[in-house]
């Protein structure tokens, strides 16, 4: 057995009785072949092309507290605990998470509760629900967090997920969320990460999705210390589509790895992605998007953009994005770009009375503002420039937008 | 409909038109590869120590890798202890000696059918060659001629002798031996190929071509090429190759080694021929190359040219290492795979030097049940402030079997840098395919020409004559794959 996985298999062979108590039925079948995996893989190297960004022993190596606390869903519709959930989640929990990913597995076998949003067929759900993940907490920690969501036939949702950390403690989160959406349902779920330096989040989010059905997801890394998100897309029904959009603001020391994949196993799909990134200072980028055009999976429509904008010299980007395709009649494409700040538009704005700081500002903004309004809430999209504003100032506390200490 | 079968038949049989035999003497040393193969392929060649020390290093190098399986491709098993190492053609007389020495008819022929002509006076002019057929350099022709401007052109084993000190200084300085599992493997064994030497300040005033054929049975081929262009000297270098159709995969691992001084210009161009197996996938060339130029001066210029129609597999990334201030480097590419071909190809610019400049246009077309992929890096390191990239790669896709498929990766550490990549995937559109029907065109005719509208942009950078023959080999590389 590797050396930087052992403290997680210790803590499972003291506390594995312990969690299982707290946890229901459905989350404990998994969890001995998730022990079995997890000690076969190992934390990926840099070997594994899906990781080579990303040095996961090294995140995993502190020596973390384990949460183990059940969660508290109190008065929000449609959501649940997994041992309250009024369907049976067996068909879904755990079906269609990667078991192969070593990660996924850890988190099945660490998890105790999951929450679960289901939403029944021809059900519209009127307002946008938002969950927040607080970190709180004295200790370096470690959270295991597992969703699900269930969307059934011609179902609707909106979805906003926040991630904050209240405390200067050392986190780690990891995170899997598996979503079906049925026929015809329409999904928008966002996730917004504003923690601190020292959190790191490894976030694997597997998404199905059946015939017609329409799904818009988008990611926000505004503040964060180590981050690694996994998207894996599968278009399981003819004319569904997807849009995976996500922006990323870094400085400081910042490491942000985003990792897509978009499967295209049914023909007369579409499917647009598009990710942008602002690195500052030493912060490093990363994006890896695979789109995968089944054979037979004729007509497909699929366009990926990656643009981003280095604002030192001593910032990296990684930018891969790929097209595997086996069948004839689609039309793809993918661009990607990296560069600076146009000195003429600098000038531009200079000449007109902005001072330099402001300008740079400005034109940072404008360059995101292309991923916040693709968002159709302007609810959101208000709240949203709000705070990538601040956090291009640098002004953005950890607790901007908490009610908790107030 | 039974005439027509007949015709289609017919093309289909001529497809590979390179795919005989010659019947030559030739010594084959035993299969296998050790040390003693080592030592007696070095022995044979009357090569000096150091040279001999240099394939040792490797090959001991090599015995402690393992074969790379990272490509998007399906490779067969490759037995390295079933391949002969060495076969020379010219057993039966001296071998490539200059201009003096006698070449087997058999030989002569050989080349004249490949459409090759080994006797200066038939040759087109301004084109001087190098063939090789297997381990071995039959002929270079218009080496006096070239002597007198100071360029040398030979192969790379009477290199070793007439000019040690050449050898010595750049073989190995560009792909070193450890760079990866085939450039070890041919550091260890590598036959013959060619060498150039471009003085200071001479523009080479015809083109330097080398031929490659594999010819017997169970080799491999290994050559080795090395050119080096001096400052403010100008060359401009091709390369073609063949091989005979056989049930059985054949191994080619070439190193290939451009080095650029300040203010020079190397062109490279490739027609990749060799055969790329029956329709059944069966037999064809493996073929797996390195090739790099390092651009070591300031604003010197290195353009790879390719169009990549045979071998069964191809797996190679002609690269580039800008490290002189201000250079520039191109890279045009065509590759066609057809029946059960695959092909994962590309090239890597590598930034390093100040104000460099990289251009990237790849062009892949698939069809039959081939598999076709783009892999390619461009690195801007922390050094290389202003460096520009631009890359583009399309995919066209001819039936609904093959696979097209694009990895670019990009690696900047420079904020000044710009770099940009697009790639586009599509079939033919219907509506082109109707305007020539309608206008009395038949498909495979339309296609052909399509296909070549869409190559252009990359055969135009071929010299002349090789454009002509790339326009013909697309059309017959895709012949009866359409409809």
């Amino acid at each position: 057995m590797a050396e930087d996985i052992r403290q997680y298999i210790d803590f499972y062979a003291q506390a594995g009785k312990l969690i299982c108590e707290r946890s229901c039925e459905v989350m404990n079948a998994p969890r001995a072949e998730a022990l079995r995996t997890f000690s076969a893989l190992g934390f990926p190297t840099k070997k594994v092309e899906r990781y080579k960004y990303t040095d996961v022993a090294e995140d995993f190596a502190p020596n973390y507290g384990i949460a183990l606390t059940p969660l508290q869903v109190k008065g929000l519709p449609y959501c649940h605990r997994i041992s309250e959930a009024p369907i049976d989640v067996t068909p879904y929990y755990n079906k269609q998470a990667d078991n192969q990913d070593a990660l996924v597995a850890l988190n099945t076998m660490l998890s105790v509760d999951a929450l679960v949003i289901y939403v029944p067929r021809n059900t519209k759900v009127e307002h946008p629900i938002q969950i927040s993940n607080i970190l709180k907490g004295e200790q370096d920690t470690m959270v295991n967090r597992r969703i699900l969501i269930v969307l059934e036939q011609c179902a609707e949702a909106d979805i906003v997920i926040t991630d904050k950390a209240v405390d200067q403690s050392r986190f780690l989160t990891n995170q899997v969320i598996e979503v079906f959406a049925g026929d015809g349902s329409h999904l928008n779920l966002y996730e917004v990460e504003e923690t601190h330096l020292l959190c790191t989040r490894y976030s694997s989010v597997f998404i199905q999705q059946g015939r017609d059905s329409h799904l818009h997801h988008t990611s926000f890394t505004l503040f964060n210390g180590h981050t690694r998100n996994r998207m894996d897309v599968s278009l399981k029904g003819e004319g569904s589509e997807v849009i995976l959009n996500g922006c990323v603001i870094a400085d400081k020391t910042q490491h942000v790895d985003n990792n897509t994949l978009i499967d295209h196993q049914v023909g007369n799909c579409q499917s647009n992605e598009l990710y942008k990134y602002v690195l500052d200072d030493s912060s490093i980028g990363a994006f890896a998007g695979r789109i995968l055009v089944r054979e037979g999976a004729q007509k497909t429509i699929s366009n990926e953009t990656n643009a981003n904008l280095c604002a030192t010299s001593s910032a990296r980007m990684y930018t891969q994005p790929m097209l595997e395709i086996y069948a004839d009649d689609v039309k793809c494409s993918h661009g990607s770009t990296v560069g600076q700040i146009s000195d003429e538009a600098l000038f531009y704005m200079r000449q007109r009375g902005i001072p330099e700081k402001e300008a740079r500002l400005l034109l940072k903004s404008a360059f995101i503002t292309e991923v916040i309004e693709t968002i159709p809430f302007e609810a959101l999209r208000d709240r949203l420039h709000y705070l990538v504003d601040k956090r291009l100032r640098g002004e953005l506390s950890k607790c901007e937008g908490c009610k908790l200490c107030k | 409909m039974e005439e027509k079968n007949v015709f289609v038949r017919e093309v289909a049989e001529k497809k590979y038109q390179y795919g005989f035999t010659t019947d030559v003497q030739t010594e084959v040393i035993d299969k296998g590869l050790s040390e003693d193969v080592v030592r007696l392929i070095s022995e044979k060649k009357g090569e000096p120590q150091w040279l001999l020390e240099f394939r040792l290093k490797a090959f001991r190098y090599w015995q402690t890798l393992e074969a790379p399986t990272w490509g998007h491709l399906k490779m067969p098993e490759i037995d390295y202890q079933d391949i002969s190492y060495y076969a020379n053609p010219t057993a039966g007389n001296s071998g490539n000696s200059g201009n003096s020495g006698e070449i087997d008819p058999e030989l002569m022929k050989t080349f004249d059918k490949l459409g090759i002509p080994l006797e200066e006076r038939l040759a087109l002019s301004g084109t001087a060659v190098d063939a090789v057929m297997d381990s071995v350099s039959v002929k270079t022709t218009f080496r006096e001629k070239l002597k007198e401007k100071g360029i040398i052109f030979c192969s790379i084993s009477e290199a070793v002798k007439e000019h040690p000190e050449l050898v010595r200084e750049y073989l190995g300085s560009v792909v070193p031996y450890k760079d990866n599992f085939f450039a070890a493997l041919n550091s260890a064994v590598f036959s013959d190929g060619s060498f150039v030497y471009i003085p200071k300040g001479v523009r080479c005033p015809m083109e330097l071509s080398t031929y490659f054929r594999i010819n017997a049975r169970g080799t491999g081929q290994f050559e080795r090429t090395l050119i080096v262009c001096d400052d403010d000297a100008y060359v401009s270098y091709l390369e073609g190759c063949t091989a005979p159709m056989r049930d059985e995969n054949q191994l080619h691992a070439a190193i290939v080694e451009i080095v650029v001084k300040e203010n020079a210009e190397v062109k490279y161009s490739t027609v990749q021929n060799w055969y790329p197996g029956d329709a059944e996938g069966k037999g064809g060339v493996l073929n797996l190359v390195t090739k790099r130029g390092h651009l070591r001066g300031r604003n010197s210029r290195l353009s790879w040219t390719q169009v990549e129609t045979g071998s069964a597999i191809t797996w190679k990334y002609p690269s580039c290492v800008l490290s002189g201030e201000g250079s520039q480097a191109e890279f045009y590419s065509v590759a066609v795979t057809n029946n059960y071909q695959q092909a994962d190809t590309g090239t890597k610019m590598i930034h390093i030097g100040k104000n460099t400049k990289s251009t990237i246009i790849s062009k892949g077309i698939s069809a039959g049940k081939s598999q076709n992929a783009y892999r390619g890096l461009v690195k801007v390191a922390k050094t290389a402030d202003n460096a520009r990239n631009y890359s583009s790669c399309d995919s066209l896709l001819l039936g609904s079997k093959c696979g097209a498929h694009t990895f670019p990766y990009m690696d900047v550490h420079n904020n000044t840098a710009v770099v940009e990549h697009e790639a586009t995937t599509s079939k033919i559109s219907e509506d082109q395919l109707f305007y020539c029907n309608q206008r009395g065109i038949n498909t495979e005719e339309a296609v052909s020409l399509i296909v070549n509208g869409y190559a252009k942009e990359v055969i135009n950078k071929l010299p002349m004559e090789f454009a002509v023959e790339a326009q013909k080999l697309l059309g017959v590389s895709l012949e009866g794959s359409v409809g």
